[in-house]
């Protein structure tokens, strides 16, 4: 017997879209095989590394463990929403390859939505901040000490303005 | 690892949630999934039907009043850790929060949700026990108080009904006097502990007359343990390692895959003196801030 499929309208990146699903599919499934929006990576798939990390009306979220039907009606943001209008780096991203945040480049989507969001909860971090902020993602390849420093230097470019915040723009 | 099939259904009021429920004896409510989705991914659960509560209407609250702090099954953890309302009304419950998982899990998790998950290793089961709080839970045949000590059976298995919702937890106040302590050591920050505790301490008249612990990831269901003796004679070091003691002969650390028996026993000791010397200087503190908050 065929899955039972739900419509599932959702924002992602500030363009709805509309999907059918079985209720088993995953947000991150969603977002990579409905949506070709293969930027958001799956790691662990149980919760554990935040790859997956993406914003769900703008709260970090992981998808991995959350359902796409129960995302129906929600404003998601993945990396691919994170740049400039004009194909431009963010500044989360401008401070990653200026700190060079990132090797392997894995766990990265993970770090700029999660990382975007805590900015702009807190955008002037203390260094245990910026740590604490990242804490619930891992990255195998850096040591962190450049993803915290990235942290920090996003702080200044959002305060510097040289970089318009993702959600800012019109 | 993706979930095996489910039928799914977002109902919009309680009373269709109940009546989905009362038919379906192979259902799983779905609130914030941070632990329920995991289960499904490894296929470790494979309920007939998911039954999502997250467009139930009033449930989302986190009210704080002089009884205590009640939590709506859809206030997410990180709700209620932003309320300083509840705070001041509970500080154990927001020291608590922090150390419950990451602040990516806190937005989507409900704290309700864990507690009806009923994991030995999580922080709010053994907090809800510790202050004697309870669950209110709703089926179609009615509603019904459990309280914290009814509801932890055994591992992941609290004593809910499958026919039942979980409305809303409520957390007693801080008591006149008494103060209260957290603390946990995990491999990681924001892993699962191998070892926590949680303190209260009240004090009367210069004296310690109640002082009682909670341990998380010591045993199968998260347990207190009564301290009042150790400390009915002063706060001191060897009444702190002495309370250490007694609460090991009450329990009985198990080895698992991420410590062993006598490294647990050796957190228990430690964490015991730690956070009761915190809760006493809590309890002892006119600014009724916790110590470690």
């Amino acid at each position: 017997m065929p899955e039972e499929l739900h419509d599932v309208s959702l924002r992602v990146n500030g363009i709805t879209r509309e999907v059918q699903v079985p209720g088993r599919r995953l947000l991150s499934d969603a977002l990579r095989h409905d949506l070709a929006l293969t930027g958001t990576h799956v790691g662990c798939e149980h919760g554990v590394c935040g790859a997956c990390t993406v914003l769900v009306d703008g709260r970090p979220v992981r998808s991995c463990l959350m359902l796409a039907v129960s995302a129906d009606g929600t404003e998601v943001t993945t990396v691919e929403g994170l740049g400039e209008p004009d194909g431009g780096l963010g500044p989360v991203q401008q401070a990653f390859s200026e700190c060079h945040g990132l090797q392997c480049g894995f766990c990265t989507p993970g770090f700029l939505t999660t990382i975007t969001a805590g900015l702009r909860e807190n955008p002037c971090p203390t260094h245990d901040e910026a740590r604490d902020m990242i804490a619930g993602n891992l990255c195998r390849c850096t040591g962190y000490q450049n993803i915290v420093r990235a942290v920090e230097r996003a702080s200044e470019l959002i305060a510097e303005g040289d970089v318009v915040g993702e959600g800012e723009r019109a | 690892m993706k979930p095996a099939p489910f039928a799914y259904r977002r109902p919009t009021t309680l009373e269709e949630a109940l009546a989905v429920l009362a038919e379906s004896p192979d259902a799983k409510v779905l609130a914030g999934g941070q632990s329920l989705v995991p289960l499904l991914s490894m296929r470790l659960a494979a309920p007939a039907l998911l039954v999502d509560i997250n467009r139930l209407p009033d449930l989302d609250h986190v009210t704080a009043t002089a009884d205590g702090v009640r939590v709506g099954a859809l206030a997410r953890h990180a709700d209620v850790l932003a309320s300083a309302e509840a705070r001041a009304c509970q500080p154990l419950v927001a020291l608590a929060l922090g150390n419950v998982a990451h602040a990516t899990i806190r937005n989507r998790g409900t704290t309700v949700g864990s507690l009806v998950h009923a994991d030995a290793a999580a922080e709010m089961p053994v907090v809800l026990r510790l202050l004697g709080g309870s669950v209110d839970v709703a089926s179609a045949s009615g509603r019904r108080t459990i309280a914290a000590d009814d509801l932890f059976l055994g591992p992941l298995e609290s004593s809910l009904r499958p026919d039942e919702i979980a409305l809303e937890a409520f957390f007693p106040a801080l008591a006149p006097g008494a103060g209260v302590g957290f603390e946990e050591v995990a491999r990681r920050h924001g892993d699962y502990a191998m070892c926590g505790v949680a303190g209260l301490v009240r004090v009367a008249g210069g004296r310690v007359v109640e002082a009682r612990a909670g341990y998380l990831s010591v045993s199968d269901v998260p347990t207190v343990v009564d301290l009042t003796d150790s400390l009915a004679d002063g706060v001191t070091d060897a009444s702190l390692a002495a309370a250490g003691e007694a609460a090991l002969a009450d329990l009985d650390p198990q080895e698992d895959i991420h410590a062993a028996a006598d490294y647990r026993a050796m957190l228990v000791r430690h964490l015991t003196g730690r956070v009761l010397r915190a809760a006493h200087a809590h309890a002892t503190d006119e600014r009724g801030e916790p110590d470690h908050a």
